[in-house]
């Protein structure tokens, strides 16, 4: 049974009218009737079809580019070069923010001479209809001179190996020096070292990039795109050189983000080409395109050293991170901050070393996804705390018990986390919702893993994050919200017309909210970092309280009582204490109105504002607060065939408090599917950085054949900073699910494979031969 | 190039008439005709995210040539129901939260109503595989295999109403 039960609840504050109850979401009924229209259902008469011509090799020099027999062909409108644009980069900033200082990810827009990965962008072309696009395409003459590369990160650190953007390939470095770690192992009774590969991955939102652009009357760039942030206005607008206010980006419902729409993707070619034709420009990425056209998950080598007491308490910690973060930097540096400050998880670790780099390879780049680092930190340490549990005889759920980060504790930056920490509970409600174990049958065993963790939600605190929300009143009593955020697919928008649907006292249903245009909502900040509920959740909440403040201030002199004496809801205004003395919310609008009483509100939410960590030691707070919860499985693995089948899947997160709790299950069942791919099946195949699976036929994600249903046990602590307490979902639905499948099929076989994915073949060898990955070193 | 041919698709219900080259897809045609509501995620059959009923059977739009449907009986999402009178299977979709992102919903609604149509009493086995030509990044599918075994009973309940 999935479900919030009462024995893992805070008692509430408030009696929720519509907070906290699983309403059906307000994009379901167009979303199921067809009705809703996504970025690429849009068109404009006279519009263009445009198409990326890619390079086919991913380390070389550009000797010869002739495009004039594409250019020639009958229908294309335009073809564009390096040659025909300034020589501008179009980086993604950490989205959204100005005036921070940070490593320039300066991907060039197009190839100029250098080609660093395979699928890099080299000409555009638009023309009268996809199909002479297309064939445009095959006209296009490039001579690539293949250069040495570099493929593997560790490799990429070695001297005299090719070096992808001068002066080397170390694109970022980052350290927590905390207590005294040879203290720590001199302490210990056992070291337990393990090196853990991770891979890359791919986002899959099932909408491909696409997007279209024109430039209406007051020469405004309009773009309209699939997109997770809209506030990409403005590298658009320094990519073709206009000002900011003469680019407008306009979302849509998005077909799924993941991430890979955190980063620019088609904008700038679009821009670019509806300046430069004066017509409206389409692009829809291919599939194929689209494997190539995002940032991946990074690929991580995680080598964790523990030292730990007979008694199972851990002394002492050193982690070494490498990441590979591809051809360009993109959100690298902040990634690998997350994997940082992730290390240890949720268990207390007072003598603690980590040394992080990010390292540039020829591969594909690597930028956001879901879990964003945290989530790769994850994948290590829960596989090591099995490791290191068996190395001590000891069970896995009570090393774990022993060293849980509790409530009012510092996590590994020194940070005191200000919200509750209820890893023990949701460990223990998940393990325990395993239930009877199946029996073993033939060459089928049977395993069970678990994997508990700390992800953050809400942005990196020295970025200063915002949001902004406007909620009114309509003359009718209904509401109307307007929030730049746009919406992912986790009902983002939806959840803003509860919270505002509460606060006013309507039904979800008298809300209407407007969303994701950067020149007409007001800016909300990205859809990115679990951020959405947290900060647009408090903007909205913190209008909409402006909004209700002065319509209970109006009541209270009608109906004769004090203003703390009336409350809203069921579309009245009434007195607390006698609910029959009441006055229709339609009345009391129409009052404010004729008498000039302010009807909305515009609010801004800003998140704790802080410097960066100390540089040498990694102390101080990155993030305003973080998740904590547990995935339980189990499995069964083929000692033949090498297959896994996951029988049972469990999740337990605290989410401080619902919003809606049939999205939060969304959101941790589609977590659990994607922890589930990237553990077991999703493989992204490179040769020479070349990727031999850009398809679904080849990059293989979970089908229905494949997932369980997963069983979620939502607790709600109503501690989290978000609106009522809430915590967030989005990312933390994922985290923990690669490692406790990792550690169920370790159980079932008895020998780790240390590298994902765990693909049949991975476990036949290891099955075949002890692995050579890890050791333990017993301390006098 | 292809030549040109005028063809009519018979689609939910209305004959329309569009003039295409033979190579053109079923995806490719119908979406130039305005029925935005199929998707397209991947144009070759991995996803079905553009699946339609042809009488009665879901396809891939993407993997069939539009003139070899000509006469045929084809349905969208669209064509089950709308905003004011969803489907059972649509309102069994809304109500279980089983549409995130919404992009495969369209695809993974018409297979639904196949595996109800041809088994109206489906177990979870058929589901799924009824539903194995269906990618969904955002679900993890729980809820979709409750929304079509929800949609089977309300349609069975309907049936026995009548």
């Amino acid at each position: 049974m999935s479900g919030v039960t009462s024995e893992s609840r805070t008692p509430p504050n408030v009696r929720f009218r519509q907070v906290g109850h699983p309403l059906t979401r307000t994009d379901a009924p167009g979303k199921v009737a067809g009705r809703t229209p996504y970025a690429g259902d849009y068109a404009m008469p006279h519009m263009l079809h445009m198409r990326v011509f890619r390079a086919d090799i991913a380390s070389a020099r550009l000797v010869r580019l002739d495009v004039s027999r594409a250019r020639d062909l009958d229908g294309v409108a335009c073809v564009l070069t390096a040659a025909d644009l300034p020589d501008r980069s179009a980086s993604t900033d950490i989205p959204g923010q100005v005036g921070q200082k940070r490593l320039d990810t300066g991907q060039q827009i197009l190839v100029r001479e250098r080609v660093r990965y395979f699928g890099e962008p080299v000409a555009l072309i638009a023309a009268e209809t996809r199909d002479i696009a297309e064939h445009a395409l095959e006209l296009v003459e490039a001579e690539f001179e293949p250069l040495p590369g570099v493929y593997d990160p560790l490799e990429a650190m070695q001297p005299g190996a090719p070096v992808v953007t001068a002066p080397d390939n170390i694109v970022a470095e980052r350290r927590i020096r905390k207590g005294d770690v040879e203290a720590g192992f001199a302490e210990a009774d056992l070291v337990v070292e393990n090196t853990f590969r991770t891979p890359f991955q791919e986002q899959a939102f099932l909408e491909p990039e696409v997007g279209l652009a024109w430039v209406d009357e007051n020469d405004v760039v309009n773009i309209r795109v699939s997109t997770q942030v809209i506030e990409h206005f403005r590298p658009i607008a320094d990519a073709i050189g206009v000002p900011h206010n003469k680019v407008r980006v306009r979302g849509a419902l998005v077909g799924g983000g993941f991430g890979g729409k955190e980063d620019l993707t088609v904008e700038v070619y679009l821009a670019l080409l509806a300046k430069r034709t004066g017509r409206p420009v389409r692009l829809e990425y291919t599939r194929e395109d689209s494997f190539v056209g995002h940032g991946k998950r990074h690929p991580f080598v995680l080598t964790y050293r523990t030292g730990v007491t007979k008694e199972g308490k851990i002394t002492a910690l050193e982690v070494r991170m490498v990441a590979d973060s591809g051809a360009y930097v993109f959100l690298s540096p902040y990634v690998l901050l997350y994997a940082l400050v992730a290390a240890p998880g949720p268990y207390r670790v007072d003598n603690l070393n980590v040394f992080a780099r990010a390292v540039a390879t020829n591969n594909m780049y690597t930028s956001a996804f879901r879990g964003f680092g945290a989530l790769q930190a994850c994948a290590a340490y829960e596989q090591q705390m099995d490791e290191v549990a068996n190395a001590l005889g000891m069970g896995r759920m009570e090393l774990r018990r022993r060293n849980f980060l509790r409530t009012g504790e510092p996590m590994s930056t020194g940070f005191v986390p200000p919200s509750a920490i209820w890893t023990d509970q949701c460990a223990e409600r998940a393990w325990a919702a395993l239930g009877e174990s199946t029996p073993a049958e033939g060459p089928r065993r049977i395993g069970r893993g678990i994997a508990c963790y700390q992800q953050s939600y809400g942005r990196l605190t020295f970025l200063h994050d915002t949001s902004e929300a406007w909620v009114g009143v309509e003359m009718d009593g209904t509401v109307v919200v307007r929030s730049g955020v746009t919406d992912i697919g986790a009902g983002q928008v939806s959840a803003l017309g509860q919270i505002a649907a509460e606060v006013i006292g309507v039904t979800l249903d008298n809300v209407v909210i407007y969303n994701s245009d950067s020149a007409v909502t007001p800016l909300a900040g990205t859809t990115t970092a679990t951020r959405a509920l947290y900060m647009t959740g408090n903007a909205v909440k913190q209008a909409a309280e402006g909004v209700r403040a002065r319509l209970v201030e109006r009541a209270a002199r009608e109906l004769g009582v004090e203003p703390d004496q009336v409350d809203l809801g069921d579309n009245e205004a009434f007195a607390v204490d006698n609910p029959e003395q009441s006055m229709p919310l339609v009345d009391l609008v129409r009052t404010c109105g004729a008498e000039g009483i302010h009807r909305s509100e515009l609010a801004m939410f800003r998140a704790p504002f802080t410097d960066f960590l100390d540089p040498e030691t990694g102390q101080g707070q990155v993030h305003p607060d973080y998740a904590y919860g547990a995935h339980a499985v189990e499995v069964a693995v083929d000692v033949d065939t090498g297959e896994v089948e996951v029988l049972k899947s469990v999740a337990a997160h605290d989410v401080g408090q619902c919003i809606n709790p049939q999205a939060v299950e969304g959101q941790i069942q589609g977590g659990a599917q994607n922890g589930q791919g990237y553990a077991l099946s999703e493989e992204m195949l490179y040769e020479k950085g070349r990727l031999l699976t850009p398809s679904f036929s080849e990059y293989l994600m979970p089908t229905a054949m494949d997932m369980p249903k997963v069983e979620c046990i939502i607790l709600e602590s109503r501690s989290g900073v978000g609106p009522y307490g809430a915590k967030g979902i989005g990312e933390p639905a994922m985290t923990p699910v690669a490692p406790a499948i990792a550690n169920a099929i370790a159980d079932a076989i008895g020998v780790r494979v240390f590298e994902m994915p765990i693909t049949p073949e991975r476990v036949v060898r290891a099955l075949k031969g002890r692995s050579e990955s890890g050791g333990v070193e017993l301390r006098a | 190039m292809s030549t040109e041919r005028t063809i009519t698709l018979r689609v939910n219900g209305r004959d329309e008439q569009a003039s295409l080259p033979t190579h053109r897809t079923l995806l490719e045609a119908l979406r130039g005709m305005g029925h935005m509501e199929v998707k397209c995620g991947c144009e070759k059959g991995d996803c079905g995210a553009c699946a339609v009923l042809v009488d009665g059977m879901a396809v891939d739009s993407c993997l069939t040539l539009a003139w070899t449907v000509e006469g045929a009986d084809i349905t969208t999402v669209s064509g089950l129901g709308d905003l004011d009178a969803l489907h059972p299977v649509q309102q069994a979709f809304a109500d279980s939260g089983a549409a995130q992102c919404g992009f495969c919903t369209p695809g993974i609604i018409i297979a639904a109503k196949a595996i109800i149509d041809e088994i109206p009493d489906p177990g979870e086995d058929d589901i799924r595989l009824g539903l194995s030509g269906n990618l969904c990044r955002c679900t993890g599918y729980t809820k979709v295999f409750e929304a079509v075994g929800e949609a089977a009973a309300a349609l069975r309940a309907e049936r026995s109403a009548r």
